[in-house]
């Protein structure tokens, strides 16, 4: 645990000046463009009965949509996930050329605009895509399917599994490893016990930014699903529509739920890192 | 920092570059690919109409305001805020910092459902609005302030670490030795999160010409009044006129590969000064 370094002097006066500017201004900005905004939903969401919530978000398509949603998310954040860690090993560990070329297209799904990358992935795995097309060939169709949904999310969670793990790579200190190797453990070994438990809470944490990203995520993911009622309908696209239907009050409904989950997920992370931190500090 | 005499297994090596790099290669590259070649593949004269059509241009302008505006604001927050969680210690930090983030991690669309929510006409502040004539969903204003949301905590969340990891000991030498609070920032402060802001500020910008759910919901897809460039790339495609779409598109992919570049430079000028 950091020491707190109490920055006041024993009269209780603050050393450094600005405190009062930026905290008025911090707290009035944060306010203004977040908080006040945000409270609304809840304001609305309180005017509902809520048999009527419970009417909306229970009924058979809302339930199809968080379905879809959550198990795409989920499969798109694992598949992530592993290929993250392999990523930041690659990057961290090794130097080959075109490393840093590497490194910097990560952040390409940060860069490109969604709907860009939901037309290009909807093109690229369509039919008659370049590589919808070999897999057409087999019978296996990818976009407008749970597939391309998974796809596209995986597109934009790439980074987060891969940025949270680096750093953490790049703070290993090499003699842990040296000291298995040295007490005879083998590679894989080592790479198990000794590597992969201090690389744990940043693979939960990116696993948990990329899951909230892909449920949360409309551009990317809207192209590519064909929005097939109970099939391919994300939970998104579903207060979408009730929001072009002037339905306002069905939409933030479903919106309340989507919030809950991912305050849910959050927690869950949490936990386990927490847990998982009484483990590792028994080094 | 690799960590030396290794004896790192040559093929496990490889293996995992060539697999890591087709990884990479089938998920972003064949994407940005697919979109050069779509936007070409009626020639080059549809091309050029398709991205001057004044609609375009117009989504266009609509869009670059909508960043700017997203960028100043949320420089301004991101400096102040960074420089209260860092420098000083308060109960609540934590919490403050968890609400900053919050934009970052709602969907998109429910951003911009809580923006309708508040000043739509159903909104709390609608009835307030609508005597003063003040349009808000549904018009520009609306646009530019789902930008500020949804981009709000990404400059912010490039400087702090940076602002963190140098903690207050250099600004409290300085006041001690009689320095006002502006000089601190000026010659202290800001000199170590050079970089950081800059890369903060090109995520930000990003990240804004390229939101789509938020304003999607927003905007009321008025042609020539309140569309961005992915809104009209949205229209096109549901028209049909796929050769368009892609066009405009590949001006929004140019942009991001110049961003992209701009941050592996700001990045590599941020190591170079030593950073952690």
């Amino acid at each position: 645990m950091e020491e707190i370094v109490k920055v006041k002097n024993k009269r209780g006066v603050r050393v450094i000046p600005g405190f009062g500017l930026s905290l008025g201004v911090t707290l009035s900005m944060l306010g203004c463009f977040v908080l006040i905004p945000l409270a609304s939903i809840f304001l609305s969401a309180g005017r509902l009965e809520f048999s009527e919530f419970a009417a909306v978000v229970t009924s058979r398509q809302v339930m199809a949509g968080y379905r879809v949603s959550l198990s795409c998310a989920f499969w798109a954040a694992l598949i992530n996930t592993v290929f993250g860690m392999g990523l930041a090993w690659v990057l961290v560990r090794y130097d080959f050329p075109g490393r840093r070329l590497m490194d910097g297209i990560i952040e390409l799904p940060f860069a490109l605009p969604t709907a860009v990358a939901g037309i290009s992935l909807t093109s690229l795995y369509s039919d008659q895509g370049w590589i919808g097309a070999y897999f057409a060939k087999r019978g296996i169709t990818i976009a407008y399917t749970r597939i391309g949904i998974t796809i596209a999310m995986i597109f934009v969670g790439i980074p987060f599994v891969v940025r949270s793990v680096q750093p953490v790579l790049e703070k290993l200190d090499g003699q842990y490893e040296e000291a298995a190797a040295m007490l005879g453990a083998g590679r894989g070994y080592t790479f198990l016990r000794v590597v992969l438990p201090e690389m744990f809470p940043a693979l939960i944490t990116g696993f948990g930014l990329a899951f909230s990203r892909g449920i949360g995520e409309y551009g990317s993911v809207v192209f590519i699903a064909g929005n097939i009622p109970y099939e391919t309908q994300i939970a998104p696209l579903l207060i979408m529509e009730k929001l072009e239907q002037y339905k306002y009050t069905d939409a933030t409904a479903i919106a309340l739920v989507l919030l809950l989950l991912s305050f849910i997920m959050m927690l869950i992370m949490n936990s386990i890192q927490i847990s998982m931190q009484r483990f590792t500090r028994n080094l | 920092m690799a960590v030396g005499k290794r004896n790192t297994n040559p093929i496990v090596k490889y293996v995992l570059i060539f697999v890591s790099g087709l990884f990479l290669f089938v998920m972003l590259v064949l994407p940005l690919i697919v979109v050069v070649v779509n936007a070409l593949k009626d020639g080059w004269t549809v091309y050029r109409q398709s991205i001057t059509d004044i609609y375009a241009i117009k989504a266009l302008g609509l869009t670059l305001l909508a960043s700017v505006s997203a960028v100043a604001v949320n420089t301004v927050f991101g400096l102040f805020a960074s420089y209260l969680l860092s420098k000083f210690y308060f109960r609540g930090r934590q919490v403050l910092a968890a609400l900053i983030d919050i934009p970052f991690s709602i969907s998109p669309v429910i951003a911009g459902l809580v923006f309708i929510l508040t000043f739509g006409n159903i909104g709390w502040m609608g009835g307030f609005l609508k005597a003063h004539h003040i349009k808000i969903v549904f018009a520009v204003p609306g646009v530019i302030l789902a930008t500020i949301f949804v981009t709000f905590p990404f400059v912010f969340r490039e400087l702090f670490p940076v602002m963190n990891a140098y903690g207050k000991d250099e600004e409290e030498a300085a006041a001690l030795m009689g320095a006002k609070g502006f000089t601190i920032f000026r010659k202290i402060t800001f000199p170590h999160v050079k970089w950081a802001l800059l890369y903060g500020m090109i995520l930000c910008g990003a990240r804004a010409m390229g939101e789509f759910g938020a304003v999607s919901v927003i905007s009321g897809h008025l042609r020539g009044k309140t569309n961005t460039l992915p809104l009209h790339v949205e229209i096109l495609c549901n028209e049909f006129n796929t050769t368009a779409a892609f066009a405009v598109s590949s001006l929004l992919v140019l942009l991001s590969t110049l961003i992209l570049a701009a941050r592996s430079l700001a990045e590599w000028k941020k190591k170079k000064r030593g950073g952690n």
